[in-house]
């Protein structure tokens, strides 16, 4: 379900930045970057990001999800690892907590194709 | 085929929920209020923990509740009967409070109250373990409540809203003796994820550890953010 709440949040975003264009451009592509690290879970937004673009200005857009991997950064070792998500986020070599992430919190719109008016008109 | 051009964003997928979310939170500096967004698993015991700080603190601390229900008044009317405003905000299907719901209950405080008059607001969420914590509302603090009965592994698979925690309350702890529970383990995952979270044990239900938790809702009752007037009020 919260999927569905993330979508319409992100549509919320577009929408302000689409209603502040004064060409109000065709999107052909929404480019994500989406940490693993979050609470998104890419396929589900897919899949409701379909749903609920229908009959607005972003029918037929796609979306194009990049995922980036959970990494921290362990200030004693002065080294970087990749905590197992769900498992053990501890640094592996010192136990030192999970302090600094360097990567995984993305929930990022990256950039967005939009069609040449040119082309299309 | 078609052309496209690229346009570069860089912005937060919540950015919509943000930017509400940083204008409750202007509204709350600008009144003098501290909001404390509490969040967990349904039935963790968040309106329990509530009734017991509104008993304890709304002598000395004016206090608002913005209650996220998904369809029902129920706990919204269990906190009433102390005596203090509760805004009731029916979340539909919805599975978090977002920055917009609770800026409508802000304008509904506003318009039937003075507000400046608070000291504190409180937020209870939508019972849910994943979502809430990436939703902003304008809160000064988050508050994750986790009750014994969930097991030790859950700060490990649900790990956001324990890393995005100020404060952890472990409830229910009058269950511990029932329970093949330990709660040194649950701290230990907690402390792997999120190492400077503030961490009491309480029992809504005897008592137990609530005082250091008033102790904390108080600390973070800041002079520094209430207004000068009300200062100056209080402690003539
Ligand atoms: N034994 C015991 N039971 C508790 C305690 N706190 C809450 N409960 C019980 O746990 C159940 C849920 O408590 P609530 O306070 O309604 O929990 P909640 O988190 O507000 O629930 P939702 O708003 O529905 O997500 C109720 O039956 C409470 O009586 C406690 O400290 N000890
Ligand atoms: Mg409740
Ligand atoms: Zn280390």
């Amino acid at each position: 379900m919260h999927e569905t709440d993330m979508t319409k949040a992100l549509l919320m975003t577009l929408q302000d930045w689409w209603d502040a264009q004064p060409d109000r451009p065709t999107v052909a592509k929404v480019h994500l970057i989406v940490g693993q690290f979050t609470c998104v879970e890419p396929v589900s937004l897919q899949f409701a990001f379909e749903a609920q673009t229908r009959n607005t200005f972003l029918a037929g857009a796609r979306l194009e999800i990049q995922e980036t991997p959970l990494i921290a950064f362990c200030h004693p070792c002065q080294q970087e690892y990749r905590p197992e998500i769900g498992i053990q986020y501890a640094c592996p070599t010192c136990r030192s907590p999970m302090e600094e992430i360097r990567s995984g919190r993305e929930l990022k719109i990256d950039r967005i194709e939009c069609e040449e008016s040119s082309v299309c008109t | 085929m078609h052309m496209t051009h690229d346009v570069a964003m860089g912005i937060n997928l919540l950015h919509a929920n943000e930017a509400g979310a940083a204008h409750n939170r202007a509204h709350f500096d600008q009144w003098g209020i501290t909001c404390l967004n509490l969040m967990s698993s349904p039935g963790a015991g968040k309106t329990a923990v509530l009734e017991k700080t509104l008993a304890a603190l709304s002598n000395s601390l004016h206090i608002a509740v913005i209650e996220g229900d998904m369809t029902t008044e129920l706990d919204a009317d269990r906190l009433r009967q102390y005596g203090v405003p509760v805004i009731a905000i029916n979340t539909g299907r919805s599975c978090h409070l977002d920055s917009r719901m609770v800026s409508g209950g802000i304008h509904r405080l506003q318009a039937e109250y003075d507000p400046s008059q608070f000291d504190l607001v409180l937020v209870e969420n939508v019972g849910n373990l994943v979502c809430p914590a990436e939703f902003e509302v304008g809160e000064h603090y988050k508050v994750a409540l986790l009750s014994l009965t969930e097991g030790e592994d859950k700060p490990l698979k649900y790990p956001i809203m324990f890393r995005e925690a100020d404060c952890l309350l472990l409830t229910k702890t009058d269950l511990a003796p029932y329970l093949d529970v330990d709660l040194a383990q649950i701290e230990a995952n907690v402390r792997q994820i999120n190492p400077t979270v503030t961490i009491i044990a309480v029992s809504a239900k005897t008592g137990e550890g609530l005082d250091a938790w008033f102790d904390w809702v108080r600390s973070t009752v800041q002079s520094d953010r209430r207004a000068p007037e009300k200062i100056l009020a209080n402690e003539k």
